[in-house]
């Protein structure tokens, strides 16, 4: 039990880091996709969250009497993870505007069939 | 050092990162790519000056903002990344006179200075993968060449440009994602994101399976930026629809800079043979194998001479892995030989494609009956590239071979000779399809008034052909860079 409720954050990261994953391997729609893979980076933004706590710490900040405090570190990294996340979202749904605007639709199945019909 | 000499690793990055925007607002015309021409040009100076004072006077360290390593940001040059980002400066340097006309051509007017101001971008990721010697840092630079990858790929001018770009956005995210993973679960355990630094407090905790995890969610995230067998099928889509300049930039340089950072984590990263204690290199060499093998075969079914390149340099990238697979200085050598041939002979080979697409806005097998009639110099070049990769004595794709061969009978290897030596046939007969169709077939009605491409096409691609030629006689240079490079990552035999 101790097990289970200790690493309750790795147990939600690796469960959203599945879900994201198998989004992105198994729907055909394209936007779909882009929230699987979403899910999944997300994942990884919870599990560097998740190391840098420290037990009894507080929030990284310099005052008298706190002498044990979380990691600030991975927090940053974090952040330019999600700025780097968000750019790649943004890209990829503008590819998808695109494509959408090339094929008139976004179901994988269907583009395949329009580019093997040539 | 004193002076802007000193600061020397960081221009390399920060010029074609400041270039960039200042591209993007350029107005039309032919400016853009002047101060983009320029940018390469300064780079491929500022590499050489780099390669040059790290093989004269060491290592090079630079901390970034003047916060010393482990805490700041530090790029660390040694004769590895210096050599590496030679190739990627280099490269970019002579494919930027052959981009004028050709991006003229496949991109629209308005889309130029965009263009540009991506490649600039993508350049300065690649550079900077090259440089820096902070892991995180790493996966920033990762993403900033791949993001700008996904847009200059998405300009292609057939629609499955831009399926290509988004499969190929799907899988590199996934792969960056996996690294970054990886990254975050050797954190934990060390608390550093110093290359160097992780190198000497990695070794205390090698037994936990947190370091194992991260480590292989690392190796699967570069294999898949690498195109490794089975992971590459992103990759033919890619190099077919993009842009020919872009598809020429990447060949040379993404997928090499991937390399390095294959050897890099698997050698430095993780010091004192912890790679030789896990199944990786019997995987590499399972994986380079079929790699070679099966892209070879499907190269030869291919009608798209690009996408049959691309299915070619899958099977190299096939080499490549299967030198870092033999686990000794030898293969490592062989690795890093092939890294430079196999931009030089690609480089050389699609440059030629380029120019036949320039001619006839095609490059099908049955549309270029009898062309290389028309145009002996692109054809001329396109035989020596060709040769190059086939393995010919006297190319620089021999040199690396011979080496990649050494490096197995080293280890009585003999599968691994036989499917090298086989590679190289199957090699002739992709190539030997080109050449029926370029050479001895009668050309088409439609194209007997094809010209010779133009003058800034040709001296490009025949600047690479001759190095081609050149490096496969004076291996004094490449063997003594790669050696030394191969020799300071310290692999022995396992």
């Amino acid at each position: 039990m101790e097990f289970i409720l200790g690493h309750y954050n790795y147990w939600v990261v690796i469960f959203l880091m599945m879900v994201g994953f198998y989004t992105v391997i198994s729907r055909g729609n394209l936007v779909k996709k882009i929230v699987g893979l979403n899910i999944f980076q997300v994942s990884v933004f919870l599990l560097y969250i998740s190391t840098s706590t420290v037990k009894g710490g507080t929030t990284p900040i310099l005052k008298d009497g706190f002498e044990i405090y979380s990691n600030p570190l991975p927090h940053v990294l974090i952040l330019t993870a999600i700025v780097v996340g968000v750019a790649t979202t943004a890209l990829a749904l503008a590819l998808v505007v695109r494509i959408k605007e090339a094929y008139g639709t976004i179901e994988e199945d269907e583009i395949h069939k329009q580019d093997h019909s040539l | 050092m004193t002076g802007l000499q000193g600061h020397l690793s960081l221009l390399l990055v920060v010029i074609p990162l400041l270039a960039a925007p200042i591209v993007a607002v350029l107005p039309r015309g032919r400016s853009a790519w002047a101060v983009t021409m320029l940018v390469t040009a300064i780079c491929a100076i500022l590499a050489g000056i780099q390669l040059w004072s790290v093989a004269h006077e060491g290592v090079i360290s630079y901390e970034l903002g003047g916060w010393a390593p482990p805490w700041g940001i530090e790029y660390r040059i040694d004769s590895l990344n210096a050599f590496v980002a030679l190739i990627v400066a280099g490269i970019a340097a002579i494919t930027l006179p052959y981009a004028l006309l050709s991006i003229e051509k496949e991109i629209p007017k308005q889309q130029i200075p965009l263009f540009y101001s991506s490649l600039l971008l993508c350049f300065c990721g690649l550079l900077g993968i090259t440089q820096t010697g902070d892991i995180f840092n790493v996966f920033v630079f990762l993403e900033i060449s791949s993001l700008s990858s996904y847009a200059l790929i998405s300009m292609g001018r057939n629609r499955q440009a831009l399926t290509s770009a988004y499969q190929y956005l799907i899988m590199g995210t996934i792969g960056a994602t996996f690294f970054l993973i990886g990254v975050g679960l050797i954190y934990s355990q060390t608390g550093t994101l110093n290359i160097a630094d992780l190198a000497e407090r990695l070794p205390a905790v090698f037994e936990h399976r947190t370091v194992h995890t991260g480590f292989a969610f690392i190796v699967i995230g570069i294999a898949l930026k690498l195109a490794l067998f089975p992971l590459h099928l992103w990759l033919p889509n890619a190099y077919t629809y993009a842009p020919t300049v872009v598809t020429i930039f990447l060949a040379a340089t993404a997928t090499k800079v991937a390399v390095y950072l294959m050897l890099r984590v698997l050698l430095t990263v993780f010091p004192e043979h912890f790679a030789s204690g896990t199944p990786i290199y019997d995987l590499f060499i399972i994986l380079g194998i079929a790699g070679i093998i099966s892209a070879s075969v499907y190269a030869i079914y291919q009608v798209d001479i690009k996408r049959l390149l691309a299915y070619s340099s899958v099977a190299q990238i096939g080499y490549m892995v299967l030198g870092i697979g033999f686990a000794s200085t030898l293969g490592v050598t062989a690795t890093l030989l092939h890294l430079f041939n196999h931009a030089l002979m690609k480089g050389a080979l699609f440059m030629a494609v380029g120019a036949i697409i320039y001619r006839i806005d095609s490059c099908r097998m049955d549309n270029i009956h009898g062309l290389g009639r028309l145009m002996p110099w692109t054809f001329g070049a396109l035989i020596i590239g060709g040769l190059s990769l086939i393995g010919v004595p006297g190319t620089a794709g021999f040199v690396s071979k011979w080496y990649l061969i050494l490096a197995a009978l080293e280890q009585q290897a003999w599968i691994s000779v036989a499917v090298i030596l086989v590679g190289s046939l199957l090699a002739v007969v992709y190539i030997g399809k080109i050449i029926e169709a370029l050479y001895f077939k009668p050309t088409d009605a439609a194209h007997q008034s094809v010209k010779e491409a133009p003058l800034l096409l040709l001296v490009p691609t025949w600047t690479l052909a001759l190095a081609n030629i050149y490096f496969g006689l004076d291996t004094d240079l490449t063997v003594g860079v790669a050696q030394s490079a191969a020799q300071m990552l310290g692999t022995v035999t396992p």
